[in-house]
């Protein structure tokens, strides 16, 4: 995949002599769905900003589309619409004329046809002769995604999208994501749920204290660092592990009816052969068995807390 | 150049107006006409003509030049204070569009409102007073220069201001005092020598002396001075938003 964003040793220190940002290099491909995951304070938000044109880079090269984002600022800035993390939008402006202004700040002619669009999709089009202070918290945040998608833009910057709006609202936003991506729209979100990453992402970047820890495929990471956990249900209860069953990664249960066996799903031998011939051997009897994997949310946790 | 963006922001800014009717134009015109009962009626009846106008004539100039350079200021401030105030100048800084654009859009919304303020309370005024512009081409020229210089001036305030509080201070306590020792209700040439002298550092004598010339072909300085000193202020106001553009001053960290 070519990529469409490319960052090169990038960095941030404010004027306060606080370092946002350590030198990232990065590239987003082209129509991939790539999640930005990281505690608060990691440096998200000042990446996003400084791809976008809010914040000011101290140092690095960013190019969008090939363009420089300082020097081909307009060509750059054409292709990415932002959803900021708070809910942003002038109070007083109706919906249909805020979404019209950001489309008209973005130098596209009038397309109201589209603006129905984009306004129907986020059930938004019988609100659009409403004031923004008029709309619920829900509500503002589907303004602030049909502002961002009025230019048609080329790359949807995502930051927190789904902080603190219901169910029936994240629903329809991955909707919407979705069928952007299919239609060709590269999208970088970042986000506290990281189910959604896992259920969305087709890469995954684990930013903290500023620095880039790892890019990877979500499913290479998954399978990489995932480890699954074998559960098997017994027809009697044990008050022990029998001698001769004891065996790395496997533990009893609290109720004495069930073996939790963890093990890495990239070894050669996973050793659930062995273990199940072990405990027929002994006597042992499973009713029932079951796997779970690792969440993105445990990996994610665990990577950062190492280096904390 | 990105004129639909200019346009996006000049009527955005144009529709809160509409929005704020009373507070952007009646409040104005009202108070404006209240001047003209008080000083105009009331107290200008017991004052003699200045160079051969009647002082409720006078003040129609200065009042007019009052309300250009207070609604100039607070509009242009409070039009790019605003979203930074909440939030939605990410939107401006995301765009594609350039420091230039943004003042364009910003600058010409505030200056068309105060410029549609003055013809307003210039025709408010002909209910007062028989009118008389002796050159309306320079009346003209001044209203426009006067508006532009101080809305540039209000977006720079509405740049540096962190509050409302600096939003307010300038205009309350600069403008304001400079706009009543400026000539307003008087011509300078009545203060003692000193104070004529001193007078002349305020920059808005030369504008309402400039602009009452246009009118009543009297004036504390002469007109040349007058546009000389208004293009120097418009001048130094460019120079100030020229460096905010270079430096992303308070917009960008």
């Amino acid at each position: 995949m070519p990529s469409i964003i490319s960052v090169k040793d990038l960095s941030k220190t404010y004027a306060s002599g606080f370092q946002a940002l350590k030198p990232i290099t990065l590239d987003i491909e082209k129509g991939e769905i790539f999640a930005l995951l990281g505690p608060n304070g990691a440096g998200k938000t000042t990446l996003i900003s400084i791809i976008c044109g809010i914040v000011t880079p101290s140092t690095g090269v960013i190019t969008v589309g090939g363009h420089d984002i300082i020097k081909d600022y307009r060509a750059a800035r054409a292709m990415i619409g932002l959803v900021p993390q708070e809910i942003m939008a002038a109070p007083f402006d109706t919906v249909w004329a805020t979404v019209s202004m950001s489309r008209g700040l973005f130098n596209k002619p009038k397309n109201p046809a589209y603006l129905e669009k984009v306004l129907k999709d986020l059930t938004l089009w019988d609100k659009r002769d409403s004031r923004i202070v008029t709309l619920s918290g829900g509500m503002k945040r589907r303004v602030l995604i049909a502002k961002a998608l009025s230019h048609e833009p080329q790359i949807l910057f995502l930051d927190e999208p789904t902080a603190g709006v219901d169910v029936e609202l994240r629903k329809d936003m991955w909707d919407v994501v979705r069928a952007l991506r299919a239609s060709g729209v590269t999208i970088i979100l970042t986000t506290h749920y990281i189910e959604e990453a896992e259920e969305m992402a087709d890469r995954v970047g684990v930013i903290n204290k500023g620095e880039i820890i790892l890019v990877e495929q979500k499913a290479d990471l998954m399978r990489k660092l995932g480890k699954k956990v074998l559960t098997l249900h017994l027809q009697q209860k044990l008050d022990a592990l029998p001698a001769g069953v004891e065996t790395a990664g496997l533990k009893l249960g609290a109720s004495g009816h069930e073996l939790v066996y963890e093990y890495d799903t990239q070894r050669e031998r996973t050793g659930i052969g062995t273990l199940l011939t072990t405990l027929n051997n002994a006597g042992i009897r499973v009713r029932d068995l079951q796997t779970t994997q690792t969440s993105l949310e445990d990996i994610f946790v665990g990577l950062v807390s190492d280096r904390t | 150049m990105n004129y639909r963006a200019i346009w996006a922001i000049y009527t955005s800014e144009m529709m809160r107006t509409g929005r704020t009717l009373a507070q952007s134009i009646v409040s104005p015109v009202i108070s404006t006409a209240l001047y003209f009962v008080v000083f105009g009626a009331a107290i200008g009846s017991r004052i003699t003509d200045i160079d051969g106008v009647s002082y409720v004539a006078f003040i129609v100039p200065g009042l007019i030049m009052l309300t250009l350079l207070t609604q100039s200021v607070m509009n242009a401030s409070f039009g790019i204070y605003f979203p930074r105030f909440i939030g939605t100048i990410y939107e401006l800084l995301s765009a594609p569009v350039s420091f230039l654009e943004i003042v364009i859009g910003f600058v010409g919304a505030a200056a068309s409102k105060s410029i549609i303020l003055g013809l307003i309370i210039l025709a408010t005024s002909a209910l007062f007073v028989p009118l008389h512009i002796a050159h309306p081409f320079w009346m003209i020229v001044f209203l426009l220069l006067t508006s532009i210089t101080f809305s540039l001036l209000g977006f720079i305030i509405g740049i540096w201001a962190d509050g409302f509080e600096k939003l307010q201070i300038i205009p309350l306590l600069i403008i304001t005092p400079l706009t009543f020792l400026g000539g307003t209700f008087y011509s300078t040439s009545v203060l003692p020598p000193l104070w004529q002298k001193i007078a002349l550092a305020n920059p808005v004598v030369y504008l309402i002396s400039g602009f009452r010339w246009s009118f009543y072909e009297i004036s504390d300085v002469h007109i040349g001075v007058s546009v000389a000193m208004t293009l120097v202020f418009l001048a130094i106001c460019l120079a100030i938003t020229g460096w905010i553009f270079k430096t992303g001053y308070k917009l960008k960290n």
